[in-house]
């Protein structure tokens, strides 16, 4: 697979702040990346160097082989790019502003009505057309957005926080969009929603103050949670007591964790030692004991609890420098 | 090319998307009006010219052009738009370009309803229509300046209402340049090279000598000049403030 976007070093500094420090990935043709990080952690800073917004103090990033400092034109007509917010040109209406888009994106006038009628199709934005942008819900705003950035068919597609304040249907939709177009594209995403990250992206880039954290599948990011692998049940029962020290008895348990739920349930964590497969054994002395059982399954990882460790582990390290 | 036509086209219907449009228009007319025939003395003149017309446009344009060039950039900073702008395939120099002239096509539109009035004076008597254009032309070429000082203005900030005073001071020291209280405050200790040269800075001077029906070309070359540096600056401006 040919690599269409290369980011070598990236460094952003403003005056004596320090945005980005020193990022570096590449991005495949068929490569979703989800770019992750806490808010300033230098997402967005990142993105506006990659599509030549901002000039990067060191370090360089190509695109379809052509450097952005030097190139800059042939990398933009390469990108569609979705600003965080989506700005849009609010007084004119969506279709306008798509012949304006293609327009500057050099489609003669033919072409051009194709080009808008294709991203209006795909953004589903039949209803909306004659409506200036400013009056559009921000599900819509976002939508003009989208298919602002996709009426190209650009070979590069990046996005910063596509699904930022969308409803649950509109982030669905979105990411059917980016499903879609996945195939044939190189595509980044940047988001702080960690769902996302499963349904959406092949990789995945962790950042936090200028530094990548983390840059592997959503699996592997998964697998670094200690919940990746435990056991989870939760069952209704008088003695809970009783109940954890049968799981402890199962071979390959090193730990259990107990929480009492909301119903009144009570949940169970049970962590294997290193590649045990526990959900059998437990299956069976469940069926045994008859415990009434509401749940029972194996937990692939909580990202939102890897994110927040390796996101604050940096923190950490830092005071621990200062102090 | 295409990329500044493109540019052109959106920001010239744009003006006419929003009331903006109307209501410069509808400002710069009745303006027009009352300072021709009321402070100008129009009829009590006697003569078939438009000088009392023309002689009050670099005033008029003092208030009016920067507040139609306010917010060319500073809007687009302020909305965030200016990162889709700069992030499509085009330079720098076409967008600025695209915009003044679109700014450009607005006013001379606004310049061009004022036509009654040469009518009037047509009918009433027998100008010199030649005079007449030179100073259609002159008053256009002046509006460019003034929109260049303002374009620039402009992307030096994301508040309209900065870009609009700030404007307004410099191009009103354009036009004091000339005047006598101005370079006697340089006479008494600059070089006459250098009193010189602020006096031939003044917009007045060359404004006026074109109303004449003089077209010289060095005029020409100085308003030319003068839009072509202002622009440069804005390029420079939008370059270094784009992302602030």
């Amino acid at each position: 697979m040919e690599t269409m976007i290369e980011v070598n070093h990236l460094r952003k500094q403003f005056g004596s702040y320090t945005a980005v420090e020193d990022i570096s990935f590449t991005v495949k043709r068929g490569e979703v990346l989800g770019f992750l990080g806490p808010n300033g952690a230098g997402k967005s800073t990142t993105m506006k160097m990659i599509t030549g917004f901002l000039t990067p103090t060191s370090g360089n990033a190509k695109v379809c082989g052509y450097d952005v400092s030097k190139h800059p034109i042939q990398v933009k007509s390469n990108i569609g790019y979705l600003p965080e917010g989506a700005p849009t040109y609010g007084e004119m209406n969506a279709l306008s502003f798509l012949h304006f888009i293609a327009e500057i994106r050099g489609y003669g006038k033919s072409e051009r009505s194709q080009r808008v009628n294709q991203a209006i199709e795909k953004a589903n934005l039949e209803s909306v057309l004659l409506k200036p942008v400013e009056t559009l819900s921000k599900g819509f705003k976002r939508r003009v957005g989208l298919a602002q950035a996709i009426i190209h068919d650009p070979p590069v597609l990046i996005m910063d926080e596509p699904t930022d304040g969308l409803d649950p249907n509109q982030k669905h939709e979105v990411r059917l969009l980016i499903e879609e177009m996945a195939k044939d594209k190189a595509i980044v995403v940047s988001t702080h929603i960690l769902e996302e990250v499963h349904a959406v992206c092949s990789r995945a880039i962790i950042i936090a103050q200028g530094k990548t954290l983390f840059d592997g599948t959503p699996m592997a990011l998964a697998a670094q949670s200690k919940y990746h692998n435990a056991v989870s049940l939760s069952l209704t029962t008088e003695q809970p007591d009783a109940v954890e020290v049968q799981l402890s008895k199962v071979e390959g348990v090193a730990s259990i964790e107990r929480n009492k739920l909301a119903n009144g349930d009570t949940q169970f964590f049970v962590f294997p030692k290193k590649d045990a497969m526990l959900i059998r054994s437990i299956s069976h002395i469940a069926r045994t004991n008859n415990w009434e059982l509401d749940q029972l399954s194996v937990e692939s990882g909580h990202l939102d609890d890897v994110f927040r460790q390796i996101t604050t582990q940096t923190n950490n390290i830092a005071k621990d420098a200062l102090s | 090319m295409n990329n500044i036509l493109a540019i052109f086209k959106r920001e010239l219907i744009n003006y006419f998307a929003t009331p903006v449009a109307y209501v410069f228009i509808v400002v710069f007319l009745v303006l027009t009006g009352v300072f021709t025939f009321y402070l100008g003395g129009f009829f009590e003149r006697g003569q078939a010219d438009l000088q009392p017309f023309f002689s009050y446009h670099p005033w008029l344009y003092l208030f009016l052009i920067p507040a139609l060039s306010m917010r060319l950039w500073a809007e687009e900073r302020k909305s965030g738009t200016i990162e889709l702008l700069m992030t499509l395939p085009i330079s720098i120099t076409q967008a600025v370009v695209g915009k003044f002239l679109a700014a450009w096509a607005f006013t001379s539109i606004a310049l061009f309803l004022t036509f009654p009035i040469w009518i009037t004076v047509n009918y009433l008597g027998d100008p010199d229509n030649a005079v007449i254009f030179a100073g259609y032309f002159g008053s256009l070429l002046m509006a460019g300046a003034y929109l260049a000082v303002g374009s620039c203005i402009s992307a030096l900030t994301r508040n309209q209402v900065i870009a609009f005073v700030i404007s307004v001071v410099i191009c009103f020291g354009f036009i004091l340049s000339g005047f006598p209280m101005v370079l006697n405050f340089f006479d008494a200790w600059a070089p006459q090279v250098i009193i010189n040269v602020i006096s031939s800075m003044s917009f007045l001077t060359h404004f006026t000598s074109i109303t004449k029906g003089v077209i010289d070309m060095r005029d020409l070359i100085y308003f030319v000049s003068f839009i072509g540096c202002w622009l440069l600056a804005n390029v420079i401006l939008v370059e270094l403030k784009k992302s602030d």
